[in-house]
């Protein structure tokens, strides 16, 4: 390998690396907030991706029957749980806000499919219609056992897996789609060749990353998130409510997902289920950071695109081997370094 | 049910399954094949996430390993399927013992998503190495055959899977009710307890790991030689999950939910692979859809699974009685009067604050000395550093002249140093009895390989009247199988006081045992204790009742703010003016 291949990898690297930057922070997020290890969280980049497709090839986007359903199975949980406890007035706000308001983009979507809009408008519509996605799931099948333990949770959310690589199968296809670039301008430092897309998915890391840090540090509600992850209960005591938070962690994580489905989706061919992988590097990436630190999580998901980049010019048909098995080591590092304290009160299952 | 109508049922139900090639369709016979290789390995998953609380998705990996493993001996080599299975268990073991030695030690949530990355890993080199065939699977396995029998048929394999699932099944009950299945039973519900026990938790996991895997791997085994071809598809991480949903849906803590929920998923597929086609022309993706439906809806409403439903119609299992047997044999008690515990300038910090700063006291053989201070006085860290809970920051501690400040929990407890905690730490849904029998684990010395094979009994007899013996002399005798979630706060802590004594420790150190005990059962510790000390067995207590204290130790250590104020005899701690100011405040 020469320099010059090398220097190539490397950027390549932590162009993917960047993506998985942003889905990285989007799971810690949800995990400090909610416990929940999400691990379809890749899918909804997936969809984001395939929704953007869709619209170039001037198709109806099955994210809209996919947050159609979706709406409607959480406006049923959402009743069911209200009516049980006799709270009409709740039942209203959960149409509302479960229904209607995820509706909107789908609605206009549906309205507009065909109509071959300008980019600068598919792209935000694309990432409306595909935000609530994270809401709604948390919503119809998290929330009711929002208490139980992080495994059970866990295991929940890769029950989840498949219903969402099913739905998306149903709605979506077997094919495989890649849009069409955002910017197509190239830039030359001395003999390295680097596109507009590379430094786009860099900046849009960057920025996203900033954003967040500002959310969390400034706004009473990232603060009430941070309050939320660092003790529970505590931040129920100072009536924080667990159920917005959670709310909010899925929204804010969802369109982190679905903004990171945009970037990827002109490099790379993706397809209904290309999702999982996509998310479970991501999750080595946050699994360097603890799934605890956001500095650290984006060290690791950088290093993960990077040995990806590597390891596809190596030994392309073994690339993911090497990825995922990076994690031995990491885990090797992790227990390691961990300190010896009893997690006091584990749920024993019945 | 009675007891005869059970065995009825299952005679009727073991006389239908041995006839089943008789009567029931080729496919029929060919489901119950592939409801028995999955049994095997959801087997492995109740031993270990249902019983051992370790959570793996990864399964499907080492089914995966043990059926290329076969398949490359007996292709590549012309070796006998027998031979294969020698190796399929060789090959699994290994990788089994070596991804358990590098994630084992974490606990909660990475261990499971360590095993999704390592089930993808493992799938991906199935796939790319030339040698196993690629993407496109190895074909022309041989069929197993004992002597000249060829097994080749459907019939034929069936018996082999359902003696093999039989025999696995027998093993693991077993296991179960034994020395090691009982520490295995514990291990749910965090750590500290069990090491404090003497029981190497990680030892045990990964004992109970690698037995999964091996299941796993006779199932790989059975599976490339029914199907007589291997390709990296069933073996997806997918596959691993859906294996340990079965075990979810049939109940994991269940060796019998093993079948029920392998049973349950596969007839299930089946019958939504049959309908659902009717409905849509979708029919694939919706099956998956039910299934993530079906599977939180279960997590949300029927975490057991099916089995506790089962469980209502089976009689409930007899209880051993615990006979009279040989006891356990003692160990020999230090001389009163020399060194046990010295602990020199001991330091422990959290952050900026120094919790334990600089504590050194000494107690020798046969004394009862008490710790006494007021609240967050650092009293219970200390216990925790000299019982190797928390690791300490500066300082020594010694046992019986050993130098003991580095050693793990279960080391120091194998020294003679047992325990209780001041948060109670039981099994509160196993028996009063098998907490107590817990104690006896370093007493006691069948493996696994005695306990699979039943050649314990002696032994487990002689533990069981050890234990027994403990919970008449706590007075917690009356019931020893009620379940120890069910006895008030302040028993539990005698019942820890029994589970200790069960260890025959050279050195007791007990953490506030008094708490929430009536006047007259506060009087019977403070005698149990006194007979104690008449034995030669060494007391370290923390107390807040100073009256209980005073009148029973013969040593006081008093500590405030992290540090030892002052040590002597209570008449002496009781009349000093700086103790009277930690608790009282200072008289102006």
């Amino acid at each position: 390998m020469t320099p010059d291949i090398g220097l190539i990898l490397g950027i390549d690297g932590i162009a993917t690396g960047s993506i998985y930057v942003l889905v990285g922070l989007g799971l810690v997020l949800i995990f400090s907030v909610t416990r929940v290890v999400f691990v379809p969280f890749g899918d909804i980049v997936a969809f984001s991706a395939l929704t953007l497709a869709s619209m170039q090839l001037n198709r109806t986007p099955g994210t809209i029957y996919l947050v159609a359903t979706l709406a409607l199975a959480a406006c049923a949980v959402d009743a069911v749980h209200h009516a049980r406890r006799g709270r009409a007035q709740h039942i209203v706000r959960g149409l509302l806000g479960y229904g209607l308001l995820p509706l909107i983009p789908a609605a206009t979507a549906w309205l507009t499919a065909g109509m071959n809009l300008p980019q600068w408008l598919q792209i935000p519509l694309a990432i409306a219609l595909v935000t609530p996605i994270g809401p709604l799931i948390e919503r119809i099948a998290l929330r009711p056992i929002a208490d139980a333990s992080v495994l059970l949770l866990l295991i929940v959310s890769v029950a989840l897996t498949f219903g969402l690589s099913g739905l998306g199968l149903l709605f979506f296809g077997a094919e495989g789609f890649r849009t069409r670039p955002l910017t197509t301008a190239v830039f030359r430092f001395g003999s390295v060749i680097v596109t507009s897309q590379t430094l786009l998915m860099l900046a849009s890391a960057v920025v996203f990353s900033l954003l967040l840090f500002l959310f969390f540090e400034h706004t009473v509600s990232g603060k009430a998130l941070r309050a939320t992850s660092v003790n529970r209960v505590g931040a129920r005591l100072v009536g924080i409510r667990p159920a917005g938070t959670a709310t909010l962690a899925f929204l804010l994580a969802s369109l982190l997902a679905a903004i990171s489905g945009i970037l990827i989706s002109p490099v790379t061919t993706l397809y209904y289920d290309s999702g999982f992988i996509i998310g479970l590097k991501a999750f080595v990436g946050a699994i360097i950071g603890g799934l605890m630190s956001y500095p650290g999580t984006a060290v690791g998901a950088l290093l993960v695109g990077v040995l990806e980049s590597f390891a596809s010019f190596w030994n392309s048909a073994l690339k993911e081997v090497i990825v995922f098995s990076l994690l031995i080591p990491v885990l090797l590092w992790r227990s390691l370094s961990l300190a010896q304290v009893d997690e006091e009160d584990e749920e024993v299952q019945q | 049910m009675s007891r005869r109508a059970a065995y009825v049922v299952a005679v009727v139900v073991i006389a239908i399954m041995a006839a089943a090639p008789y009567w029931a369709a080729q496919f029929t016979v060919t489901l119950l094949n592939y409801i028995g290789i999955y049994a095997l390995v959801v087997l492995g998953i109740v031993l270990l996430t249902g019983v051992g609380g370790l959570t793996s998705f990864g399964q499907a990996a080492f089914v995966g390993i043990g059926a290329y493993a076969t398949a490359w001996l007996t292709t590549a080599h012309g070796a006998s399927p027998w031979l294969g299975l020698l190796f399929a268990l060789a090959v699994t073991a290994a990788v089994a013992a070596l991804l358990g030695a590098i994630t084992l030690r974490l606990g909660g949530h990475f261990l499971p998503l360590g095993t999704i990355a390592w089930g993808l890993s493992i799938y991906y080199l199935f796939g790319n190495i030339e040698a196993l065939g690629g993407h496109n699977g190895q074909a022309g396995v041989p069929p197993i055959s004992i002597g000249p029998l060829s097994l080749e048929p459907g019939a034929a394999i069936y018996y082999l899977i359902w003696c093999m699932l039989a025999l696995a099944m027998l093993v693991v009950a077993n296991l179960l009710d034994s020395r090691e299945g009982r520490a295995i039973r514990s291990l749910r519900g965090g750590a500290v307890m069990v090491e404090s026990l003497g029981i190497n938790v990680f030892r045990i996991r990964l004992v109970i790991f690698v037995i999964a895997a091996l299941l796993a791997a006779i199932s790989g085994w059975l599976y490339a030689h029914m199907s007589r071809f291997v390709s990296p598809a069933p073996f997806d991480v997918r596959m691993g999950i859906e294996y340990l949903f079965m075990a979810i849906l049939g109940g994991s803590g269940q060796i019998l939910g093993a079948v029920v929920g392998s049973a349950l998923l596969t007839v299930l597929t089946n019958a939504l692979q049959d309908i659902l086609p009717h409905f849509s022309e979708h029919g694939e993706q919706l099956q998956a859809i039910v299934f993530a439906i079906i599977y939180v809806l279960a997590l949300q409403f029927a975490r057991g699974g099916v089995m506790p439903f089962v469980l209502r119609f089976l009689p409930r299992r007899i209880k051993p009685q615990a006979a009279r047997s040989e006891p356990l044999p003692r160990r020999q008690m230090p001389k009163p009067g020399t060194p046990l515990l010295a602990v020199d300038r001991l330091v422990k910090r959290f952050g900026g604050l120094e919790a334990v700063s600089q504590v050194g006291f000494a107690v020798a053989a046969g004394e009862i000395v008490g710790l006494i201070g007021p609240n967050g006085a650092g009293k219970s860290t200390l216990f925790n550093l000299i019982t190797g809970v928390l690791p300490c920051d500066d300082g020594k501690v010694s046992f019986l002249g050993a130098d003991i400040t580095r050693a793990n929990q279960h080391r120091i407890a194998r020294a003679g140093i047992a325990r209780t905690f001041q948060h109670v730490k039981l099994r509160s849904t196993m028996s009063l009895l098998d907490n107590v029998l817990l104690g006896t684990y370093l007493r006691t010395h069948s493996g696994f390989v005695r306990s699979a094979l039943r050649l314990d009994r002696a032994e487990e007899a002689r533990a069981r009247f050890e234990a027994l013996r403990q919970l008449e002399r706590v007075g917690l005798g009356a019931d020893p199988y009620d379940l120890a979630g069910n006895l008030p706060l302040g028993r539990q802590r005698i019942l820890e006081v029994a589970r200790a004594l069960a260890a025959d420790p050279a050195l007791i150190i007990l953490d506030e045992p008094a708490a929430g005990l009536s006047r007259p059962e506060k009087a019977a510790l403070a005698e149990l204790l006194r007979a104690l000390r008449r034995e030669g067995v060494t007391v370290l207590l923390v107390e807040h009742d100073v009256e209980f204290v005073m009148g029973l130790v013969d040593r006081i250590v008093v500590m405030d703010f992290g540090s030892k104020l002052v040590e002597g005899p209570p008449a002496a701690v009781r009349a000093d003016r700086r103790v009277q100011e930690a608790y009282l405040g200072s008289v102006a």
